[in-house]
């Protein structure tokens, strides 16, 4: 490729201007990620959720899980509360509900946080946000030190443990190779009561608060995953109070990399200054030994001249 | 013929070798199985609970506790405290052995330990702690090793290079004091993403420098322990030097770790203080954190104080070793017990006896591995030929 010495200077130019209008990077800095704009999400409406357990079927089905011994159309699996599995990317459980008739249904999975915990934990970058918006995981890097799973605030991840040269770090990809291609997600297109919606998150957003005006008193007056962690791409309505269906209300909304981001950036600065600050000690302590040493050999000097 | 070679067995029969030979065995057919079947054959781990023991314990305390490498060296080398010379080699070497074992400990925790370079020559992850933590422990395990190899050079005669070696002490010193202060601290701030998991009481943005100062006394505290130790197993391996700065070393030590134990314990109210977390100190939770910082923190501050003021030598070394528990249920609380804290009973986290087997087995390699080179190498005494 050649470079014209027009070119050049419009490099040189752009350069400068990037370095005066400035793109900060830094953890302190102005910069603020309110997520992909055109990504998309799914709106979880847990009135419709019956427990039928269709989306549970789906999922296994499309992401070629093993299925399990006891059926899908088996209702007394509900009566446990379960979790996600390396086996099931999700699963619905059954809660019971003071004051309400009949129980009500949640579905579990990854919500594809718009600023992933699992990502910016993640020491090989296994883990990536897609501008999709599904969070999407590479097994041919990952070394399996499960800090995604610690980080994770929803409990999601779920390792392979029993995997013994090859385990993988298990979970919901927003069906991300079916979504790529114009399909629904599988639990998505297998809901027979239109609880779970795809669409662009912005729109969901809109379709959830319009719900919420349209029928006063049904709905709680929040959009869980708008805020929590610094927004989420699976979003939830209830007409019920989200702790009531094991769905935490004390994750705040700030986003997972916010809260290391302030340890990680003393990591240069402890790099950079601490060497100064040890070599100073050195030099004060070296320093006391040669004065030390002169005022001996000067005590000694003075003692020889009296003696004289 | 055959009296000879009952006297040679009798003589490796030792209840030292038995017992530390029985451990290896089992932990041997463990490893086999870790290797062959899986995580899931031999631990407790579980998706709501991906780290174990083996963090833990293996990483978090074994880290911690072998900070008396660094702690010592800066003290002599830096700071000009020449009387504790004698103090830095076993420091040191403790420090290379148990920062070997950590790393030979997490291949046995990651699920596929042949990819444990993939974060440096892969994809780098640098917004994770994790990835600071791993570059800071391979680069201060390759310090601890240049810092420790003249003690091996002395004992294979190789003059030169050992000369090459020894000249690095200062730049090794500094890069080993910077290496620590990241990956100590950084081990704390591991824990920093998950504020939803970790008991407020030990939750604090704190954490990163709780870990930090808590590493220094842990450091001092191993070194005066393992010195009451070696004098028990290693006298006979000990020079004059050694033997006549000892109480020097248990004392200002002792000292030192008193102090540093009272600033933890004020920055550790102040934690409480910042998350106003006061109402907690009532609960369950909050007693056994009150055990913590009352029996381990507190109370070793005063006994380190006592000990020092009346010279009190065995005092000092008891309370070393309390010290150290405390670090250990320190380490413990944050990883294990105040970590889940939140899930009901049957989703916590016990270890299989498997998982605590294998930490015995891993220590037990460190002891039999500090023993052999003790009673080799120039550890305790200084070589005749190379008194500086």
């Amino acid at each position: 490729m050649s470079i014209s010495r027009r070119r050049f200077l419009g490099w040189v130019g752009a350069a400068g201007m990037g370095s005066v209008v400035g793109k900060s990077a830094l953890a302190a800095g102005n910069k603020h990620f309110d997520g992909y704009h055109e990504s998309l999400g799914v709106l979880h409406d847990i009135s419709l959720c019956v427990g039928c357990r269709s989306c549970e079927a789906a999922c296994c089905k499309v992401n070629e899980l093993p299925v399990p011994d006891k059926p899908f159309t088996d209702k007394h699996v509900l009566d446990e509360e379960r979790r996600t599995t390396a086996e099931a990317y999700t699963v619905v459980n059954k809660y019971g509900v003071t004051g309400k008739i009949g129980p009500s249904f949640r579905k579990i999975q990854c919500n594809h946080c718009a600023e992933p915990a699992c990502a910016s934990a993640c020491f090989v970058k296994a883990f990536k946000k897609t501008k999709t918006g599904a969070v999407t995981y590479d097994a041919s890097v990952c070394v399996g030190c499960r800090y995604c799973m610690i980080a994770c605030p929803f409990e999601i991840p779920a390792y392979e443990y029993n995997e013994s040269f090859t385990p993988r770090v298990m979970k919901c990809t927003m069906c991300h190779p079916r979504i790529t291609k114009g399909q629904l997600p599988g639990c998505v297109e297998g809901c027979p009561m239109e609880a779970l919606t795809l669409g662009k998150r912005e729109d969901l957003l809109k379709i959830a608060r319009e719900r919420i005006r349209k029928y006063p008193g049904k709905y709680i007056d929040h959009i869980y995953g708008e805020t929590e962690m610094g927004g989420t791409n699976w979003l939830y309505l209830s007409n019920v109070p989200f702790s009531d269906i094991g769905m935490r209300e004390d994750l705040g909304v700030t986003p997972a990399p916010e809260l290391t981001s302030g340890a990680l950036s003393v990591v240069p600065l402890v790099a950079g200054l601490w060497p100064v600050f040890l070599m100073g000690i050195y030099a004060i302590s070296k320093r006391k030994e040669i004065v030390f040493k002169e005022e001996l050999d000067e005590a000694a000097h003075s003692r020889t001249k009296e003696d004289i | 013929m055959s009296d000879k070679a009952a006297i040679d067995h009798k003589t490796w029969f030792t209840p030292f070798n038995a017992i530390s030979g029985t451990i290896i065995i089992i932990g041997i057919v463990i490893s086999i199985l870790r290797f062959t079947v899986g995580l899931g054959a031999v631990t407790h781990l579980s998706d709501d609970n991906p780290w174990g023991l083996w963090i833990g314990f293996d990483l978090l305390v074994g880290v911690a506790l072998a900070a008396g490498g660094y702690v010592t060296s800066a003290a002599v080398y830096l700071f000009g405290m020449k009387k504790f010379h004698s103090a830095v080699r076993p420091a040191v070497l403790t420090g290379f052995l148990g920062y070997s074992l950590v790393v030979f400990a997490l291949t046995y925790d990651v699920g596929r330990p042949w990819r444990l370079p993939y974060p440096f020559i892969m994809q780098q992850g640098t917004t994770s702690l994790l990835f600071e933590v791993a570059g800071c422990v391979a680069l201060y395990l390759t310090v601890l090793f240049l810092e420790f190899v003249p003690a091996p050079l002395e004992w294979l005669g190789f003059k030169k290079v050992r000369e090459l070696a020894v000249k690095l002490t200062l730049p090794l010193t500094v890069l080993g004091v910077v290496l620590s202060t990241l990956h100590q601290s950084s081990l704390g701030a591991l824990y920093l993403i998950a504020p939803s998991k970790l008991h407020p009481l030990w939750y604090s943005t704190y954490l990163p420098v709780f870990f930090f100062v808590s590493s220094i006394i842990a450091g001092l505290s191993m070194v005066i322990y393992e010195s009451a130790l070696s004098h028990h197993y290693f006298a006979d391996k000990m020079d004059a030097a050694h033997l006549q700065e000892s109480e020097g070393v248990t004392l200002g030590f002792g000292k030192a770790a008193s102090l540093i134990l009272a600033g933890y314990f004020t920055i550790k109210v102040m934690g409480i203080a910042g998350g106003d977390h006061w109402h907690l100190l009532g609960t369950p939770y909050g007693l056994w954190f009150l055990v913590e910082m009352i029996g381990f923190v507190a109370l070793p501050s005063f006994l380190y104080a006592v000990g020092v003021r009346n010279k009190d030598v065995t005092l000092i070394k008891w309370t070393a070793a309390w010290t150290v528990l405390g670090i250990v249920i320190n380490r413990l609380n944050v990883s294990l017990i105040a970590f889940n804290w939140h899930l009901p009973s049957a989703r916590r986290y016990f270890p299989h006896w498997m998982e605590i087997a294998t930490s015995v087995f891993i220590v037990t390699i460190g002891i039999v591995l500090f023993r052999f080179i003790v009673t080799r190498m120039p550890v305790f005494y200084e070589h005749p030929e190379y008194k500086d």
